[in-house]
């Protein structure tokens, strides 16, 4: 055993100093990496705040944003078509597990249905080589906002109390003009199986080739479309889609047939609120049948979260910026739901052994 | 282990874990800050590392079962002792810990767990939101203790490098030179 070779005093502050200056710099860049510096930065935390208006209480339990749904299991019947565009599983020819939630664009579980204008459907198909697509649609045409940042700002003006907040935002994003026409004269409809449901976000399917296509999807309802004002639907009571779509597929299966529209080169991939020009090139790639209703409380739908990055292989995002920041609000919405499941009826009483 | 250094294949080790739990951390709390594309980038570099460091710690630890430590110096007072000894077991908790908890948090949650681009590794847990909830919040506050360990041993070594000048850090540097007292 060597001595111990100590430093001199004056070399031992110094090196103390260094220390602490190692260590305090470590913990800077680790704070600054976090966030902590730049309270401004646009996380998913305030994202996901932003969905519940201030002054009111959060759905504990509850998705941030579309809490009112209810669960649908089924199979997706792929026809083959679409594997000229994507080698996914899900695209060979044949029938594949699905599983889903129709719910309404509202923070507010408890909303009536007659409120809330914009309806989505979260799907999970699985396939035997273990991989999902999972994907959340919704039934507007095209989105609000071309930016999450713009999507946030939406929410924080929609939210305020001040009454020029929605005029100045409008003034600063020019695109939300053309959602606001589309929603004074949107149809509605009286069932969630009339509804056309779309992706919006752009991604890119890859072929067996290796050859990238960009894509958006739809699901197209085989029912008709009836229109009713949203005065008549109140008038059916505050759940009536549940009901509604409860009824109808006891009796019969519902259905939507899968529709994939293919970008030409330059149309705006990056960008959900602007639509592609009706003439794209478009495959039937198969039909969704929901076979069963089941209450979101004891449903299978319930703890899911319809990430809609989560993709098998041959599908991956493309360079429209949402998909990413869908990810990070859900997981954060889903993190927080499933902290607070005590304020969540999570079993039916009489469901209970 | 009567050697004053660690064997050639612990240091490797120990410096390339340094690398990766670094990196891990660091990419932790960026992804969980941040809603730009870069998110999803993260988020897989976070999975496949944290898969990659679970196998090397695995292998560091049957590595150091194998071949021990240098003793500490005889003259270094006892709460060091114990202390410089609880990190090591706290390391290596956290260094085989936190993946499991990771792996098992996206299991409750019901993801498909993917790494390295297109490998999908089994659900070791079944999917339940208590469970999910649970393992979220330990995997989360545990990276801050862990990162504050990390800091804390770094402080630690370059004491014994800078102040102490007792032969520990040299046991772990990354140098091939036999230091001059031998």
């Amino acid at each position: 055993m060597p001595p111990p070779r100590r430093a001199p005093a004056g070399s031992i502050f110094a090196s103390l100093a260094l220390i602490i200056a190692v260590i305090a710099g470590g913990a800077a860049a680790f704070a600054y990496t976090a966030g902590w510096f730049t309270p401004k930065r646009l996380t998913p935390d305030r994202l996901v705040d932003a969905f519940t208006p201030p002054g009111d209480a959060p759905p504990l339990g509850h998705r941030r944003n579309h809490a009112k749904g209810i669960c649908f299991t089924g199979v997706f019947e792929a026809n083959g078509a679409g594997s000229a565009l994507s080698k996914a599983r899900v695209f060979a020819q044949g029938q594949y597990p699905a599983v889903g939630r129709f719910n309404l664009g509202t923070p507010n579980p408890n909303a009536s249905d007659a409120t809330v204008l914009v309806r989505g459907m979260g799907l999970r198909i699985a396939t035997p080589d273990g991989e999902e697509w999972r994907s959340a649609m919704i039934d507007p045409p095209f989105f609000p906002v071309s930016t999450p940042q713009a999507f946030y700002e939406l929410l924080v003006a929609s939210g305020s109390k001040d009454p020029t907040a929605m005029k100045a935002f409008a003034a600063a994003h020019p695109e939300f003009a053309a959602f606001g026409a589309w929603a004074k004269g949107a149809p509605w409809t009286g069932s969630y199986a009339e509804d056309r449901f779309n992706s919006l976000n752009s991604f890119i399917f890859v072929d067996s080739a290796g050859m990238e296509h960009a894509v958006r999807w739809s699901l197209l309802p085989a029912a008709q479309p009836v229109p009713i004002s949203p005065e008549e639907l109140a008038k059916r009571g505050p759940d009536t889609l549940e009901q509604e779509i409860t009824d109808r597929v006891r009796g019969a299966p519902a259905r939507w047939t899968m529709v994939v529209t293919v970008a030409n080169p330059g149309d705006p991939t990056a960008d959900p609120s602007k639509a592609w020009p009706a003439d794209r090139r478009t495959v039937e790639v198969g039909t969704l049948i929901v076979q069963q209703i089941q209450p979101e409380r004891d449903g299978p739908c319930r703890d899911i979260n319809f990430d809609p990055t989560v993709l098998p292989s041959g599908m991956r995002t493309s360079d429209d910026p949402f998909p990413a920041a869908r990810s990070a609000a859900y997981a954060k919405s889903y993190d927080r739901r499933t902290a607070e499941a005590q304020n969540y009826p999570r079993t039916a009483p009489e469901a209970k052994p | 282990m009567n050697a004053r250094r660690f064997t050639p294949l612990q240091r490797l080790l120990h410096w390339l874990m340094a690398i990766c739990l670094l990196a891990m951390l660091f990419i932790g709390v960026g992804m969980v800050s941040t809603i730009m594309p870069k998110y999803l980038a993260l988020v897989s570099i976070h999975k496949s590392l944290g898969i990659a460091i679970l196998v090397l710690a695995l292998v560091r630890l049957a590595v150091r079962l194998r071949y021990g430590a240098p003793s500490l110096p005889a003259d270094l007072p006892v709460p060091m002792k114990l202390a410089a000894q609880l990190s090591h077991y706290a390391f290596y908790l956290l260094m085989i810990g936190m993946p499991l908890l990771g792996w098992g948090m996206l299991s409750a949650a019901a993801y498909p767990v993917v790494v390295f681009g297109s490998v999908q590794l089994p659900s070791i847990l079944p999917q339940s939101d208590s469970l999910h909830a649970l393992l979220w919040g330990a995997h989360f506050y545990l990276a801050f203790a862990f990162f504050a360990l990390i800091l804390l041993h770094v402080a630690a070594a370059l004491f014994h490098a800078l102040v102490r000048r007792d032969g520990v850090f040299e046991a772990m540097a990354p140098s091939r030179e036999v230091s001059p007292a031998e």
